[in-house]
């Protein structure tokens, strides 16, 4: 935690909110891209203690949140069938489907279980060779690599009984779809510091030559917020656009080449559809031919599954900084943690979650 | 620990003979593992009765073996009664087992209610399968955790279910103990102005319990603090007889017990993040694992609400006993934002701690 406390020191706070407050001189939005980041905002209250010139808006990366109804009712159908062991990492297993989430499977006798990681997941289809075991391989360009490399080893090892349902989305596309949007208000980027630390920053210096804005690579930490956030404001301020790398100690400019190989190698781009938003070009991840054996979405039989998503529930607007959760008539009353309308209510990384569970005093206060 | 006196009578003269020599398929008395038989409440039933519990627990009025415990009481005092089941997995852990955890939970209970735990139930149900051996390790601490605490093990009953069908060992043990006359704790006494103490480190058992699971190691052991808050209870009360509230922040962590004080007395709970005690690996695991030490089990610490002028002397007193050594104070009670918990980070920034939804689910990334 050593290395963990540095970038929460109180005083070192203080000092990076007295420099925005003097940097600060108009109005400004700002949107944090990753959930992580709202998270950390919200829980330490850093949004409450900016200027009040500063909006702070929440960006599409959530994992869970942006993962499409379609998929979730996939991964529900495949894990109530027989002979499946289907894998989830944890925050997955409550997003609801259409019909239920994946927690409901189990509790109905499927064989759902939570990995840490996917590599677990082979080990788990050798010693049950009569069963198949399926990974929902969900996440940004930060779980990729690791799923990749979970496919190239079941492919090496001959790991048959292995198959991942695949939703990789990946972030600039969605970017940049923010950005195009006739209603967007965004005027600068804190940009997640750990896909930047997988991809380098290349495809967000093109992003902000050609929206001409100021994009600064954020850890998630609250003084590394703070500092992203003076940094923007600073770069806002003085009409500066570009891209500013403030992650240095996990981020270098051309990411990690290994992982970026390993992804090229079991990976293609396609279009990928974002729950609550639809359908971004480019913006997501396949399996490459060479690899179609272990897609799941081919090697079971789905029919077809028709989804169905809550009509008020306003996720893809927030998803996109159009919204604030608590401007949704549905939060806190219909739409609970308990009894979510949609994903970014019931992932710990989505902004109705961290709004219910951080910041509800306020909405109550008025 | 089948309580069936017929049985339990009528097996014990037959310990002496050998089932196998009259050619009978009964399996032998002395099995390595617990089979369906000791469910049955038959011969096999006494014949754990007599090798594993009736030794364990040696007390009177167990060992008279009626349907029921029939015990000597304090008059002129209230009863306090209380039940909870066991389940963990791993059944044995850093720090303990589900046996330890199975008395220390039931006398906690007792003791945050201000009273003096005196007496266990305990009904195991066990797995076809599980080793004889576990059984007894699990008893044996089971005993070493009723004469930490002082209290006696009177009554029990045993299930055996097919194996498959449980999860090795799940245990339920009910407590009576007394409460002094005069003595009123509740979550409905919190009154604006009064501190909230807690004794020690939050998150330690869940932790501990989540890096077995998992195979996850720690540069250091971590241990449950699973343990027996009776006496430090007696300690503070004995200095602050004026304690309105004491509670133990097991399933839910800090934050359900101080929600449920908030909602109980009508009141807004304050904390201070930098005075809560976690120790550094608990919090780098839940770092690791995307969990909150507010929302992570404990099984041995302290919850106190105290008026703020005792709470000087609440806090020494609950220092000076070994399982207060960190006990701190973490926040105050107040009359704003009724029925919230909010909690104000080193930087004075302010959230709310809500109630955790649903499990408390390690996130993706």
């Amino acid at each position: 935690m050593r290395h963990l406390d540095e970038y929460r020191d109180p005083s070192a706070a203080k000092s990076l909110l007295r420099s925005i407050r003097r940097a600060t001189t108009r109005a400004w939005t700002l949107m944090e891209i990753c959930g992580g980041q709202t998270h950390s905002i919200l829980k330490y209250g850093i949004d409450e203690l900016l200027p009040p010139e500063i909006t702070l808006v929440h960006g599409p990366g959530c994992p869970v949140c942006v993962t499409p109804v379609e998929l979730i009712d996939k991964a529900v159908e495949i894990a109530s069938r027989t002979g499946v062991i289907f894998c989830s990492f944890g925050d997955m297993l409550r997003v609801p489907g259409s019909h239920g989430d994946l927690l409901a499977v189990k509790a109905s006798g499927g064989d759902v279980r939570l990995v840490y990681s996917p590599l677990d997941c082979l080990s788990l289809a050798e010693r049950n060779p009569e069963k198949t075991v399926v990974f929902f391989a969900v996440g940004f360009e930060t779980t990729a690599p690791a799923n990749a490399m979970a496919v190239r080893q079941a492919s090496r090892r001959g790991i048959d009984n292995f198959a991942v349902l695949v939703s990789h989305v990946t972030v600039p596309p969605a970017m940049s779809a923010i950005l195009e949007s006739p209603d967007n208000h965004v005027q600068g980027f804190l940009a997640a510091g750990h896909v930047c630390s997988v991809m380098g920053c290349a495809e967000y210096e093109t992003l902000a030559e050609r929206f001409r804005i100021p994009i600064v690579v954020a850890g998630f930490e609250p003084l590394d917020l703070l500092d992203g956030i003076h940094h923007c404001i600073c770069m806002l301020e003085e009409g500066r656009i570009g891209v500013e790398n403030r992650y240095a100690r996990a981020v270098r400019p051309g990411g990690n080449e290994r992982a970026k190989e390993l992804m090229a190698e079991v990976f293609e781009v396609t279009d990928r559809k974002w729950r609550g938003i639809g359908t971004i070009l480019r913006s997501g991840y396949r399996l490459r031919s060479e690899f179609a054996r272990f897609d799941a979405e081919a090697r079971f039989d789905l029919g077809a599954l028709r989804a169905e998503e809550s009509r008020s529930c306003l996720s893809g607007l927030i998803l996109q900084g159009l919204k604030k959760p608590h401007e949704c008539p549905e939060f806190g009353g219909r739409c609970t943690p308990t009894s979510p309308l949609g994903a970014t209510m019931v992932s710990s990384e989505g902004a109705c979650a961290a709004y219910y569970q951080y910041g509800r005093m306020k909405v109550a206060a008025g | 620990m089948s309580r069936n006196p017929s049985t339990i009578l009528k097996a014990s003269p037959t310990a002496a003979i050998d089932p196998t020599a009259s050619g009978c398929p009964t399996p032998r008395e002395e099995t390595e593992q617990i089979l369906l038989g000791h469910g049955s409440g038959g011969m096999m039933s006494a014949d754990l009765m007599r090798r594993v519990f009736l030794p364990a627990f040696d007390n009177e009025v167990l060992a008279a073996m009626e349907d029921q415990a029939t015990v000597a009481f304090p008059s002129g005092r209230r009863l306090a009664f209380t039940t909870d089941s066991y389940v963990v997995r791993p059944i044995f852990f850093p720090g303990g087992d589900i046996g330890r955890l199975a008395v220390n939970g039931t006398v906690n209970d007792l003791a945050v209610g201000g009273a003096r735990p005196l007496y266990l139930s305990a009904a195991f149900i066990l797995e076809e399968g599980l080793a004889i051996a576990d059984l007894k390790r699990v008893v044996r601490s089971m005993r070493e955790a009723c004469d930490e605490s002082g209290v006696a093990m009177v009554t029990g009953d045993t299930k055996v279910v097919d194996r498959g069908k449980g999860d090795r060992i799940f245990i339920t043990t009910s407590g009576v103990g007394v409460v002094p006359a005069g003595r009123s704790l509740s979550i409905r006494n919190a009154r604006p102005g009064d501190r909230i103490l807690v004794s020690g480190t939050m998150g330690d058992h869940g932790i501990a319990i989540l890096s077995v699971r998992e195979g996850i190691e720690f540069e250091t052991v971590l241990e449950s603090d699973t343990a027996p808050l009776n006496g430090l209870a007696d300690v503070l009360l004995e200095a602050c007889p004026d304690v309105r509230c004491l509670r133990d922040p097991t399933r839910g962590g800090l934050s359900s017990a101080l929600n449920e004080l908030a909602k109980g007395s009508g009141v807004g709970v304050e904390l201070e993040e930098s005075a809560i005690p976690v120790r550094p690996e608990v919090r780098a695991a839940c770092e690791l694992f995307g969990l909150d030490p507010m929302y992570v089990a404990n099984e041995g610490k302290l919850i106190a609400v105290v008026p703020r002028e005792t709470a000087g002397r609440a806090l020494a007193a609950m220092r000076s006993h070994p399982l207060g050594r960190d006990s701190a104070v973490v926040g105050e009670v107040v009359s704003s934002h009724r029925g919230l918990v909010v909690m104000t980070s080193p930087f004075g920034g302010q959230r709310m701690v809500a109630m955790i939804a649903g499990e408390h689910l390690p996130r993706i990334c």
